[in-house]
């Protein structure tokens, strides 16, 4: 990689990339928190991920950079889209709060918890000396990233999936709908109840299309002359018509 | 020209002039767009062939100029945006499938170290330790390309197809992911030069005892993981038999129904750009990338050096994609439930037992590994035992005998007709042979009796 720097030190290129993502970075961060439509903040969210991959892969980190956009710009963010797309478009943020000061009260949280972070990762990397990438990556970024993955953090990253594969099973048991035997009726079910006694099986009859009428609203006709109520929707109110409505309706004016 | 093949390696990269980078990069995106232009040709040729018709024969010689004048056509149609449409992701949209799609043959590797206008290179835009990710990068944010289109649209059938396709490229972006882990298991790299430098030649196995000499081909070595990844790269690039986002039978045309003009025009580019590059991802981490096959170095030593390897890389190339042509004209659409289904019940349980006795065959084999060679064997037997003993038996109970079956119907139900029906010839057509008076033929002959007896 040309991005390989010393520690501290920071090449032209790295230094021109830099100056260059970090605007998208900002504007997608601040779109995200400030669009209207959850799909819009989806999307500036997106922008800042990618941008944060490429920040990664400078930082001679190739591995992570294109994980981030693999997982979570990838297939985080796309499941989060198919989600707020079942929830409609149309579905904007109400400026209206339904909770006092719920707004404050989140902007205030948040910065305190982006400080509370800060100063712990500071506090505690404080007197961490900087060996350089150049000893991190000794053997290759990928494999550096592996061996201590599957040694000295083994045990955090199998609970760290552990945690995951709970939640996930913890999603499903709630989703979970509870059906009684026979409650969920079988395609050969179906079909023994469609030839059963009483039940007509044929398509439905059409809807009346006749010379005085060519709406929905009008029964279709069965062979023996009778009106049937099965060829209209359920969902169609019954009325009556009015005479006017009734009545033949000329061509001329 | 050198008759030894120069492998890259990961020290060449890099290092070119930038004139020589503007050349690749130009020379990469114009392979893409001389490939959706002769695939959309191919396509419509071979699946002409196959459906015993003649196919594209009349613009230019057998019709090869036909996409480039549709593409000339549908650049000056009429572009509409519908009223509904969120106007900056539908104008985007497109375009980023097409970025993603392209982006992905930057790191294909379509030859050794050749020279040119003096400078000795690799015929590859770039490569860097974690390529094949990029490729599965860009193959994953492909997909917000249709999925935000269909969203932008404004309408049902967009939305839908771009919701089907959400949730396909989740579903097989995890085994397409698996597959290739496998890949890097054996090769131990994630470069794609590397990749296709491990394949160069076959290898010797130790197999209790035995030597077993393995092809270097992943595609036959790895034919578990070759295999699933194809079907998946065909789910992932929303090819026919898994074109569920615009299965036009279904949803007009799915993610695209809004799409008119240069926009329609960018995502059937995209499609096409994805379909070869992906071809071009399957040649390089299965089929030995760009070397030439067996018989070919055999019989001459420099068929891997030079440009030549561009030949074999290219005919690969196009065997892949005519089996992704094949299969569109060959297999009907999957239903969707099917699709999830084979996506998540059959490629990715057989894709992590496999990877798992890999990593075990791995270990097994490493000469590091002291007496846990016969825990490993004694585990893989166990679970075997295991499979064999709590394999769900496939056995039904036998149907009853269909006299049985309809007796037991209640009575007063819809009369079906008997399976192994035959319609008896109807019996008024007799009688109706029967009473038919006789034609009068001899008029003048009057009283012609023995006539109507016969």
């Amino acid at each position: 990689m040309s991005g390989v720097a010393a520690a501290g030190g920071m090449s032209t290129g790295e230094a021109v990339t830099f100056w260059i993502l970090v605007w998208p970075a900002l504007i997608g961060a601040l779109g995200m928190v400030f669009s209207r439509n959850a799909i819009h903040s989806a999307l500036w969210l997106v922008m800042t991920m990618l941008c944060l991959g490429v920040f990664y892969v400078l930082q001679s980190a190739p591995f992570i950079g294109v994980a981030q956009i693999i997982v979570y710009t990838g297939a985080i963010m796309m499941l989060f889209l198919f989600v707020l797309m079942l929830v409609g478009r149309d579905a904007s943020d109400s400026l209206i709060e339904t909770l006092r000061g719920q707004r404050l009260a989140a902007v205030v949280l948040g910065i305190g918890f982006a400080a509370l972070v800060g100063t712990g990762v500071y506090r505690a990397l404080e007197d961490t000396p900087a060996v350089g990438l150049d000893q991190a990556n000794a053997n290759g970024n990928v494999q550096g990233i592996a061996a201590l993955l599957f040694t000295k953090y083994v045990f955090a990253f199998e609970v760290t999936s552990a945690l995951l594969i709970t939640a996930a099973i913890g999603a499903m048991v709630l989703a979970h709908i509870e059906r009684r035997r026979g409650e969920k009726r079988s395609q050969p079910e179906l079909m023994r109840a469609r030839f059963a006694p009483g039940n007509y099986p044929g398509p439905k009859p059409g809807p009346g299309v006749y010379a005085t009428s060519d709406s929905v609203a009008t029964p279709g006709r069965l062979p023996d002359g009778t009106l049937t109520e099965r060829s209209i929707s359920q969902i169609l109110p019954a009325r009556e018509l009015t005479p006017a409505e009734s009545a033949p309706k000329g061509t001329e004016k | 020209m050198l008759v030894v093949a120069q492998n890259p390696t990961l020290q060449d990269f890099g290092h070119d002039p930038w004139w020589l980078v503007l050349i690749k990069v130009v020379a990469v995106f114009a392979f893409g767009m001389l490939c959706t232009l002769l695939g959309v040709w191919f396509e419509r040729r071979v699946v002409a062939r196959m459906a015993v018709r003649p196919g594209l024969n009349q613009a230019g010689p057998l019709g090869l100029l036909q996409t480039l004048a549709d593409g000339l056509k549908g650049a000056f149609k009429e572009d509409i945006m519908p009223r509904t449409a969120d106007k900056v992701v539908f104008f985007f949209a497109p375009t980023v499938a097409v970025i993603c799609a392209m982006t992905s043959l930057s790191v294909i590797p379509f030859g050794p170290m050749v020279s040119i206008f003096g400078h000795q290179t690799p015929l590859q835009v770039t490569d860097v330790p974690v390529a094949v990710l990029i490729i599965l990068a860009c193959s994953g944010m492909a997909v917000f390309g249709i999925v935000l289109g269909g969203w932008a649209s404004g309408s049902t059938y967009p939305l839908l197809g771009g919701l089907r396709s959400s949730a396909q490229m989740i579903s097989y972006e995890v085994s397409m992911g698996l597959s290739v882990v496998a890949v890097f298991m054996l090769s131990g790299t994630m470069s794609t030069s590397q990749i296709v430098d491990a394949q160069a030649s076959g290898r010797d196995f130790e197999f209790f005892g035995a030597t077993v000499s393995a092809p270097g081909w992943y595609a036959i070595l790895l034919a578990p993981s070759f295999i699933i990844f194809f079907i998946a790269i065909v789910g992932e690039t929303n090819r026919a038999p898994f074109d569920l986002p615009e299965a036009e039978s279904e949803l007009v045309a799915g993610y695209m129904t809004e799409y008119s003009s240069l926009k329609f025009l960018l995502f059937m580019l995209s499609e096409y750009v994805a379909m070869v590059s992906m071809s071009a991802v399957t040649a390089t981490l299965f089929l030995g990338g760009w070397r030439a096959p067996a018989p070919i170095t055999t019989i001459w030593a420099g068929a891997n050096s030079g440009w030549w390897p561009l030949l074999w890389f290219f005919i690969k190339v196009v065997l892949l994609v005519f089996v992704f042509v094949w299969l569109r004209a060959t297999l009907p659409r999957l239903r969707y439930d099917q699709f999830m289904r084979l996506g998540w019940r059959v490629l990715l349980p057989i894709n992590l037992v496999w990877i798992l006795s890999l990593a075990a065959f791995q270990v097994y084999r490493d000469p590091e590994t002291g007496d846990a060679k016969y825990v490993i064997l004694g585990g893989f037997l166990v679970g075997i035992v295991l499979l064999a003993l709590l394999w769900p038996s496939g056995k039904r109970a036998p149907d009853k005998p269909l006299e049985d079956q309809i007796k037991s119907r209640p009575p007063g139900s819809f009369p079906i007709p008997p399976m192994d029906l035959q319609v008896p010839p109807s019996p008024r057509a007799r009688r109706a042979v029967a009473e038919r008076e006789p034609a009068n033929v001899g008029a003048g002959s009057g009283g012609d009796l023995p006539d109507k007896e016969s």
